[in-house]
């Protein structure tokens, strides 16, 4: 569908609309709004894991002065939901059971028992203090692997604590196994994270004139509406979502955040009502990176040829199911990585248990397989004796050949090239600075889909209008979370059309005035609202030029659109805004919309895992050079370099800035971050005790970009905010492993972990 | 609790109120409308809420609000606005340091402290000077990219 050949826009380095307005500080985030007469709410915390509730009495707190209502599971309509998680279709097993408030019993410490509304924030506060609750304690499991036991205390009274489970069955594992030369066998793991945006959940709700509800929340998910209608038990259509600008979110505002209370205590009192989570209830009770449990076992040739992998993946699905199966599926589709192997054998399982519920977080479940089978990577090298890298280029898949679920690749896999740019950057490994110091360098190449999983027939909608005076407005409902969903939208407009970024405006992200254009998730919003947007554009571009051809008497594809101007090749020219009036006069449309379809499929066997599960991937390389401090076990990560090929990047800016702060995130998953629950309660409740990296953590970032434009997205573009996190956490481990001569298959690889390990060593 | 009268400055303009002793300069602030200065997470681990105070950054949620009496406090709308920039503020737009912005408010006034008392610094300078602010986003990368390149300007404007 590409006319345009070459690009003007598309490819350059533009500021993003918004950096003005936010390097101002204009921009209204969640909590910077308020209403007249506005009250506050506050959600009071199960002070067990997992107890039955005996009684609650809200008397006292409801006689308080100063506070509007207390509300408990009672008081909500339909408490028991079903989160769809925005999706078009209904597909069995893949809808999350959430309930509003514990209703029998609480599931993890920290689940929200009940709601105030009051004046102000501090009545609110003290108003929780005096709601009475009384529990029983219950034995709780916090061990997904115990969790499995039929004996284990169930989460779900009467069912088993494994919600879902997968398989992939590719070849045959056991001839496959037969025939290899060395085979190796491993345990890994990956730890509680937490998504750690700075703006922590936050909105207001309030009641419109003819009693409907809306509700301006920093959510990745607007169409969450739906969900928030049916726990109030009124139609769809008179739930509003709006969502500003967004403080961050990773995939932690994809779940429900604070939506529900909003909605409940705006609905029973007709105020406007604020909740702001505090950090400590976002770090201690929101739903964080599923943990992992890994067993691989791998089989290889002596020339480096894999012949057979067999993988065991058991995830902590906390104790709700929420989006966990869909987590599972993303790990198992991805728990081989970007290799070439003709016998596999995955087994998957998500486990309840009584933490808080995990959920979606950058990468999706393809990151921490990716920390696994990266790291069984390095190990098999080392029995063969075979350079890592040089192992790993064997095996590398390519365009045409087959992924474990039977998917055959129709383009570019450029992981040969992302390698050596990345060990060309990092060059040879460097001398330790000291004699109490080790250096290890260490690489990973990871994948990562953009685009939901096909099964649940993703779709777009966007809609593009040429204004009277030749700017443009877009509407759509993307949600921005900070990586430039509304800007590579204008960006694509902006190429389209000929008009300068500086005249396009968009209005996004609210369920009633812009058309639904999904969630921000999956790296779905340049692919999916950028080819939307992009059909939009082109249609008012096909009729601007219908009508110049008609004004110019020329075919319309001798007419070119460049610098707000309709040109022809002899020198005539229109302007956009002449244009734009002829059209008006003659009733030609000016404001076009359109809506892309993402290819449609169906739910993989579920007997052997076969089946196209994603639009496409996304492919890339991180290389690492660590120091480590023998004395005090600190890790100095000296080097990092990331490439990854994006089809074609709409704006390397933006896309370096995806890779950059990947590499951060990625730092951090390695070394330093962890929830650290002991028995169900988090230990690390601030940024003093949960440690994400700083400025000073983090060494010069190189981000390379390749660009081999077949893509699926506007312009070749491929998705690449979530794949630019996955091989950074394996990188840095085997860095760290080299540097050792050690693995520690426990994250994060702190100090602590280190020292430990060099003591077992000598 | 008893209020308290206070007499400071925002910006340049002159406001009198009355607060409780316990109430943070965060909470005065955005209360008056400053919303740009931002609760990441109300302890001082995150910097987000960071304002200068008679020119020195502090972060504004460990801060009493009665601890600014007198005093004159900045913040990143005091530095320019959207149709002059700060240097900083152009320099954050131009090398794409901004991503969600949560972080941008507090960062901005890190830099704007460092480079009133270092014109040139090092990139670790600069490194050292915003390492109490998060950013989940960027990797720090081009803020760090930003903050040097806007030393350069202010130094070729002097």
């Amino acid at each position: 569908m590409d006319v345009i050949k070459e690009f003007k826009v598309i490819g350059k380095r533009l500021p993003s609309h918004d950096a003005v307005e936010k390097a101002t500080g204009q921009t209204k985030y969640a909590d910077d709004f308020a209403l007249p007469g506005m009250i506050y709410g506050k959600i009071l915390r199960a002070k067990y894991p997992h107890a039955r509730i005996k009684r609650i009495d809200t008397s006292k707190a409801e006689k308080l002065d100063g506070v509007y209502c207390v509300l408990t599971h009672k008081d909500v309509p339909n408490n028991a939901i079903i989160s769809r998680f925005g999706q078009t279709r209904a597909v069995g097993g893949f809808e999350g059971v959430y309930r509003v408030l514990a209703e029998g019993k609480v599931r993890y410490y920290g689940e929200p028992v009940a709601l105030v509304a009051a004046e102000t924030e501090e009545i609110a506060e003290k108003a929780i203090d005096l709601i009475e609750v009384e529990y029983e304690e219950l034995e709780g499991v916090f061990d997904p692997r115990e969790a499995m036991d039929p004996k284990a205390p169930k989460i779900e009274d009467g069912k088993s604590n494994v919600v879902a489970r997968f398989k992939i069955r590719k070849g045959d594992v056991a001839k496959g196994f037969a025939e290899a030369d060395v085979i190796v066998e491993n345990e890994y793991m990956s730890q509680f994270i937490d998504h750690a945006y700075l703006e922590p959940e936050a909105g207001v709700a309030w009641v419109e004139d003819d009693g409907s509800i809306t509700i301006r929340v920093s959510t990745q998910v607007i169409e969450h509406y739906r969900e928030i209608a049916h726990v109030l038990g009124i139609p769809e259509s008179r739930v509003r979502v709006i969502t500003p600008k967004i403080g961050g979110g990773f995939g932690g505002k994809e779940d429900i955040t604070v939506e529900y209370y909003l909605a409940l205590l705006a609905w029973k009192t007709g105020r406007p009502v604020k909740i702001v989570q505090t950090r400590e209830e976002s770090l201690s009770f929101r739903s964080k990176r599923h943990p992992y449990k890994f067993k691989y076992k791998t089989g290889v040739k002596k020339d480096g040829t894999i012949v057979a992998v067999e993988a065991e993946l058991i995830s902590d699905a906390g104790a709700y199911m929420t989006l966990s199966p869909w987590v599972l599926l993303y790990s198992t589709v991805n728990a081989i990585g970007p290799y070439n192997v003709p016998n596999v054998k995955v087994d998957s399982y998500t486990v309840l248990t009584n933490h808080p519920p995990s959920g979606a977080y950058r990468t999706f479940g393809a990151g921490q397989a990716c920390v696994a089978y990266e790291q069984q990577m390095d190990e098999v090298a080392k029995k063969l004796g075979m350079d890592p890298v040089e192992f790993r280029k064997k095996n590398y898949l390519k365009k045409g050949d087959t992924m474990a679920n039977g998917w055959k690749i129709p383009n570019t896999v450029a992981l040969h090239e992302t390698t050596d740019l990345v060990l060309k950057y990092l060059g040879k490994k460097p001398k330790p600075s000291g004699p109490k110091k080790l250096v290890g360098m260490g690489i990973a190449s990871g994948m990562c889909s953009y685009g939901r999983m096909i099964f649940l027939h993703d779709t777009s909608r966007s809609k593009v209008r040429l204004e009277l005076d030749g700017s443009v407005t877009i509407e759509c409902g993307v949600q921005d979370v900070g990586a430039g969903q509304e800007a590579s939208l204008c960006q694509i407009v902006s190429e389209v059309l000929g008009v300068p970024l500086k005249k396009i405006r968009i209005i996004s992200g609210d369920t009633a005035a812009t058309p639904i254009a999904g969630t921000t998730t999956a790296t779905r919003q340049l692919y999916m609202s950028g080819n939307a947007t992009y059909l939009a554009a082109m249609k008012v571009r096909d009729n601007i030029l219908t009508k110049a051809s008609e004004i110019f008497g020329v075919d319309k594809s001798e007419l070119i659109i460049e610098d707000e101007k309709i040109k022809t090749k002899d020198g005539k020219s229109i302007s956009l805004r002449d244009i734009a009036v002829a059209c008006a006069a003659d009733g030609v449309e000016l404001f076009c919309e359109a809506q892309f379809n993402a290819p449609f499929g169906e739910v993989p066997d579920p007997e052997t895992g076969q089946g196209r599960v994603f639009p496409d991937f996304t492919y890339g390389t991180t290389g690492a050079i660590v120091e480590i401090d023998t004395e005090t076990g600190e890790v100095e990560v000296k080097k990092i370099a990331s490439a990854f090929d994006v089809g074609t990047a709409i704006n390397p800016m933006r896309v370096e800035g995806q890779i950059e702060g990947g590499a951060a995130m990625g730092i951090g998953w390695a070394l330093t971050e962890d929830v650290k629950f002991e028995k169900g309660i988090a230990k690390a409740q601030s940024f003093a005790e949960y440690i994400i990296a700083t400025a000073v953590d983090v060494p010069e970032i190189k981000s390379i970009i390749v660009e081999n434009h077949d893509g699926l997205g506007p312009f070749g573009a491929r998705g690449v905010g979530e794949v630019v996190l996955a091989p950074v956490p394996p990188a840095v481990i085997n860095a760290v492993a080299d540097a050792l001569g050690k693995r520690i298959k426990e994250l994060p690889i702190t100090g602590e972990r280190i020292l430990l390990a060099l003591r077992e060593k000598s | 609790m008893k209020k308290y009268p206070l007499e400071f400055k925002v910006n340049g303009k002159k406001y009198s109120v009355e607060v409780k002793p316990n109430v943070t300069l965060l909470r005065l602030l955005r209360s008056l409308g400053f919303t740009e200065v931002k609760a990441g997470c109300e302890k001082g681990d995150c910097g987000t809420c960071a304002v200068l105070l008679d020119g020195e950054p502090v972060n504004s949620c460990l801060t009493l609000a009665l601890q600014a009496q007198g005093k004159e406090i900045t913040t990143v709308r005091g530095l320019g606005t959207m149709e002059k920039l700060h240097p900083i503020q152009e320099a954050f737009v131009k090398y794409g340091a901004i991503q969600c912005g949560f972080c941008t408010p507090g960062m901005i006034i890190s830099a704007k402290a460092l480079l009133d008392k270092n014109p040139n610094p090092t990139r670790e300078e600069i490194r050292e000077a915003i390492s109490g602010n998060l950013c989940r986003c960027t990797g720090y990368q081009k803020i760090v990219d930003a903050i040097e390149a806007a030393a350069k300007m202010m130094r070729e404007a002097k």
